[in-house]
């Protein structure tokens, strides 16, 4: 038995705006009984060009419901660019989570809502320059990258979670594998290396990596400008230092302090870090 | 909330002279029955029995009922031990539509290096015994074809099968899990080689199986150990489960023909007042050859596992061969096999009985099913459209 949260089961017990709204401003379907899940997404805009009524008719399992009787009320009184900036997540998020096996139904509510959008746009649904990999579930690799991309995927079985590809004949499988390579490749040259992070210190480590980091990042920039710095203390998060040579009597001495010493060791020490100048 | 199991063919409560049976051989007589003590040996006897009523249920020999850990012990032993048996040989034949306890075995022989003939069934789930007898080659080691079928329970012409094969001098195995308690067997006059039963189908613990082999088959024991099982079956008796076996199939021979009348004539009720409420509901598999209790029917439109949950949320326990319930994301493999449209194999819905249903309980479920489906079809985009189709909106 899966193991949904009390909203899915709420959202598939008494689901909200069930139905097909007439003269809809848009409409989106995606999915097909072949596949075993869809999801026919209709909305009306009002006269500020807001989301005033979604209805939602779904062929599927019960998180396939819930997961589409999510987005119509997560959608309702949004702008479509706001609408548009709805994720899967966002739909998952909503329910308090789907189990990783059926977040392919959350994906299915986005994809019926960007159909739903570009046809009121008068756009396109079917957009060229696409490759279908999966051939049993008809997913493209476009539908892929952006699931790889979103949730952060690493493996086929993921893919096949969100995406549904894969999830046949198996057939496609290297292929995947090799977008989830190049995805990951290019996601990785998108986003900087992470900084280290930082870890809850000790007493004695925390004063060693203060020490360590006032002579390497702060003391030689001071020392340029004929000034010094000497610590004092540390206590909890608190620094006490004292400012020497031209630091002592130099008018933006407190700027110094603040912007330049406080925000060094709050970058390479710890988050909460305060500096206070003690004056002999 | 009451609860109406209708899913047998997943398990069976255990009946309360079965545990009752059992109790005594957890604390009480806990003795080895391999021990040469007058502990043992008391024991000892009582396996006998078991081992007897076993063999009487199935018109065999006691000395050719192996007790195993479950059907899927009993599938993997037929079949690896015929192969181990005769190991020049490469190539076996089985069906499209096996439990995975056969089908999943015969795919990893088939990474091995065997060659592997799946039989094709037809819209009915029916076999054609020519592919069957075309199939056959003098490489071919063991030929393995279920008793009948878990999901739709259509019954496979055993008989005539094995005698295809046995004429051919290859050995023939069934998976009978299903089949055992409800098809009567006579082992003694059958072509069957190799038997699985399972104890759990039948009203016995989780944890106990049989494996029936012909004496005088080839067979090299899949479980190696001790002496135990005439060296078929290495391990120490799973005693308990053993005498609850024993007395599973006692009571199995006793309420056979109630299986065959009343539970048979439970499920026709159900089956028709589904197909008469429900429109646009489906029977899958052959109606001739089925099981006395077992009912598959597709509710065209609709997805099984959202049946199953708003099935549960009234205390109806069924199953589905719908992709969502099986955390695969196709259907059903044996309904994909008999070319059951998809309209259809995503909203399939398997009702198993057992002696212990109740026409009340059928009524409950009768009563309850048409509004769960006409909800979910309101809620279906396929529906509308289809009655759009039919001009009937």
């Amino acid at each position: 038995m899966w193991d949904y949260t009390e909203k899915v089961k709420d959202h598939f017990l008494n689901p909200r705006n069930v139905g097909e709204i007439e003269n809809p401003d848009g409409v989106g379907e995606v999915g097909s009984l072949a596949c075993g899940d869809a999801l026919r997404l209709s909305f009306k805009l009002d006269e500020k060009k807001r989301i005033k009524d979604a209805k939602f008719k779904t062929f599927g399992c019960a998180s396939a419901i819930a997961s589409s009787s999510a987005l119509t009320e997560i959608i309702k009184g949004k702008t479509l660019e706001e609408a548009l900036k709805v994720t899967n997540r966002d739909i998952a998020g909503y329910l308090g989570g789907l189990p990783e096996e059926k977040m392919h139904c959350s994906v299915m509510g986005r994809e019926a809502l960007e159909a739903a959008i570009a046809n009121y746009r008068g756009e396109k649904v079917i957009k060229e320059d696409f490759e279908i990999v999966c051939k049993c579930f008809g997913v493209t690799d476009n539908e892929i990258i952006k699931a790889i991309r979103e949730n952060d995927l690493n493996t086929v079985e993921q893919v096949t979670y969100y995406t549904k590809a894969g999830g046949g004949c198996g057939q496609c499988h290297p292929k995947i594998e090799a977008l989830i390579e190049r995805v990951r490749k290019e996601m990785e040259k998108e986003t900087p290396p992470a900084k280290p992070e930082k870890k809850k210190l000790t007493n004695i480590q925390k004063i060693k990596l203060i020490e360590e980091t006032l002579g390497r990042e702060i003391i030689p920039a001071l020392k340029a400008d004929g000034g010094d710095l000497d610590l004092i203390d540390v206590e909890g998060s608190k620094v006490f230092v004292a400012l020497r040579g031209k630091c002592s009597f130099c008018p933006s001495s407190e700027f110094t302090l603040k912007q330049y010493v406080e925000l060094k060791l709050r970058e390479f020490v710890s988050d909460d870090i305060e500096v206070e100048e003690v004056r002999p | 909330m009451k609860t109406v199991y209708v899913d047998n063919n997943a398990t069976t409560k255990v009946a309360p002279e079965v545990l009752e049976e059992m109790m005594p051989y957890f604390s009480e007589f806990y003795g080895n029955p391999s021990s040469m003590h007058f502990f043992g040996g008391q024991v000892q006897k009582k396996v006998n029995e078991a081992r007897e009523k076993v063999a009487d249920f199935l018109g065999a020999e006691p000395s050719e009922i192996v007790f195993t850990s479950c059907g899927t012990e009993s599938d993997n032993a037929g079949i690896l031990g015929t192969l181990d048996s005769y190991p020049e040989k490469r190539h076996l034949i089985t069906t499209r539509v096996e439990h995975p306890a056969v089908g999943n075995v015969c795919t990893y022989l088939g990474r091995k290096g065997y060659r592997v003939t799946e039989l094709a069934v037809d819209r009915e789930g029916r076999l054609d015994l020519d592919e069957l007898r075309e199939s056959i080659t003098d490489q071919t080691a063991v030929v393995t074809v279920m008793y009948a079928n878990n999901e739709t329970g259509v019954i496979f012409p055993v008989e005539e099968i094995g005698e295809i094969v046995k004429a051919k001098g290859i050995p023939f195995h069934t998976d009978a899990v299903q089949a055992v308690g409800k098809i009567p067997l006579y082992m003694k006059k059958s072509t069957i080689d190799m038997l699985s039963s399972s104890g759990h189908k039948l009203h016995a613990p989780k944890g106990i199986g049989v494996l029936y082999i012909r004496k005088g088959t080839k067979f090299s024991p899949f479980m190696i150990g001790g002496h135990q099982e005439k060296g078929r079956r290495g391990g120490t008796e799973n005693v308990p489960y053993i005498i609850g076996l024993g007395k599973a199939f006692e009571l199995a021979k006793k309420r056979f023909d109630d299986e065959n009348t009343r539970v048979k004539a439970l499920r026709d009720y159900l089956e028709q007042k589904l197909l008469e409420k429900i429109p646009n509901t489906l029977v899958n598999g052959d109606r001739q050859n089925k099981l006395p209790n077992t009912v598959s029917v597709s509710f065209e439109y609709v997805e099984g596992e959202s049946i199953l949950l708003l099935l549960s949320d009234l205390g109806i326990c069924a199953s589905s061969g719908s992709a969502c319930t099986s955390g695969s994301l196709e259907p059903s493999h044996v309904l994909r096999a008999m070319g059951v449209p998809f309209t259809a194999a995503h909203g399939s819905i398997r009702f198993s009985l057992s002696i212990y249903n109740t026409k009340e309980e059928m009524d409950y479920i009768i009563e309850n099913i048409p509004p769960i489906i006409q909800r979910l079809r309101n809620i279906s985009p396929f529906w509308k459209d289809y009655l759009k189709s039919q001009g009937k909106q």
